[in-house]
């Protein structure tokens, strides 16, 4: 009986560590697009767009804070349902 | 002439790296945090980081050719385009199972002291010169202490502490690309030779 509970308890701890790393890997996309909207806010000149009188085209092109929520949006959107979906698959 | 007038700057350049070192960076995080079993699940997921590290080994090739100011520049850009896609090839080589030895991890080590040492090679002013002095030092450094978490991974592949440190590095080596500028200070610091600054 004991060992029962024991195992129901080791099986409950690995499931809350696999839905907390599966949290984890969720909110990287997110947090990463965060980063990047906390930058253009912070120093709004590196986002030409804002101010596009005068600027060549690469600096209308380039736009780093910009590229930062990208990759953060891509993760979330590309890499991280998949992985999620394989964590589950695994329990 | 017509070249460099409508090339992008280099700062431009280095932001466009640190994107996709940033991406590298979430990649290996992810890996890390959910393991090599479930990242190896899909094949496609297998081959992201391996084909993007040799992509952005292909990709230093233009930039040694567009950007080449020295000749310790054309030597610093041929050999971080050269290791970059020897580490890329033989981690795809693991990936898709030709290549089955753990050593093969050196070549991220490898490649990681050769950036490191080009970086620290091909900067010829001092630390506080300027903001692009400052990281190149910078970089060039945490690349070369970084490059002890591949060497570890070689010999302990499973190893949290060596993936996790390899994975913070590129997130740092990202950060330290965007805030590049080709004038601009750094802590306060900016010498009158070295242009007009940037913000």
């Amino acid at each position: 009986m004991s060992a029962d509970i024991a195992q129901r308890l080791h099986t409950r701890e690995q499931v809350a560590t696999r839905s907390r790393r599966a949290r984890i890997v969720r909110g990287l996309g997110p947090l990463t697009a965060v980063v990047g909207i906390v930058w253009a806010v912070a120093q709004p000149w590196r986002l030409t767009l804002l101010h596009p009188h005068g600027q060549g085209l690469w600096w209308l092109i380039v736009e780093p804070p910009l590229y930062v929520v990208l990759v953060g949006v891509l993760f979330r959107f590309v890499v991280a349902p998949g992985l999620v979906e394989d964590m589950e698959a695994e329990e | 002439m017509i070249v460099a007038g409508i090339e992008p700057k280099a700062e431009m350049v280095h932001w466009w790296f640190a994107t996709g070192v940033l991406v590298l960076g979430l990649l290996f995080i992810a890996q890390t945090i959910v393991g090599p079993e479930v990242w190896g699940r899909r094949p496609w997921r297998r081959y992201l980081w391996p084909g993007f590290l040799f992509l952005l080994g292909v990709l230093m090739w233009p930039v040694m050719a567009l950007y080449t100011n020295s000749m310790i520049h054309m030597v610093a850009h041929g050999s971080w385009a050269q290791t970059l896609m020897i580490a890329g090839a033989a981690e795809l080589g693991v990936a898709h199972g030709k290549l089955h030895s753990q050593y093969w991890r050196l070549t991220s080590a490898g490649a990681m002291l050769v950036s490191g040492t080009a970086f620290l090679v091909h900067e010829q002013n001092g630390w506080f010169f300027e903001r692009a002095s400052f990281l190149h030092h910078a970089l060039g450094w945490t690349l070369i202490v970084a490059s002890v978490f591949p060497l570890l991974q070689a010999f302990r592949p499973r190893s949290v502490v060596a993936a996790s440190g390899f994975a913070m590095t590129f997130l740092v080596i990202a950060v330290f690309l965007y805030c590049d500028r080709d004038t601009a200070p750094v802590l306060g610091h900016f010498s009158q030779f070295a242009g007009v600054p940037h913000r």
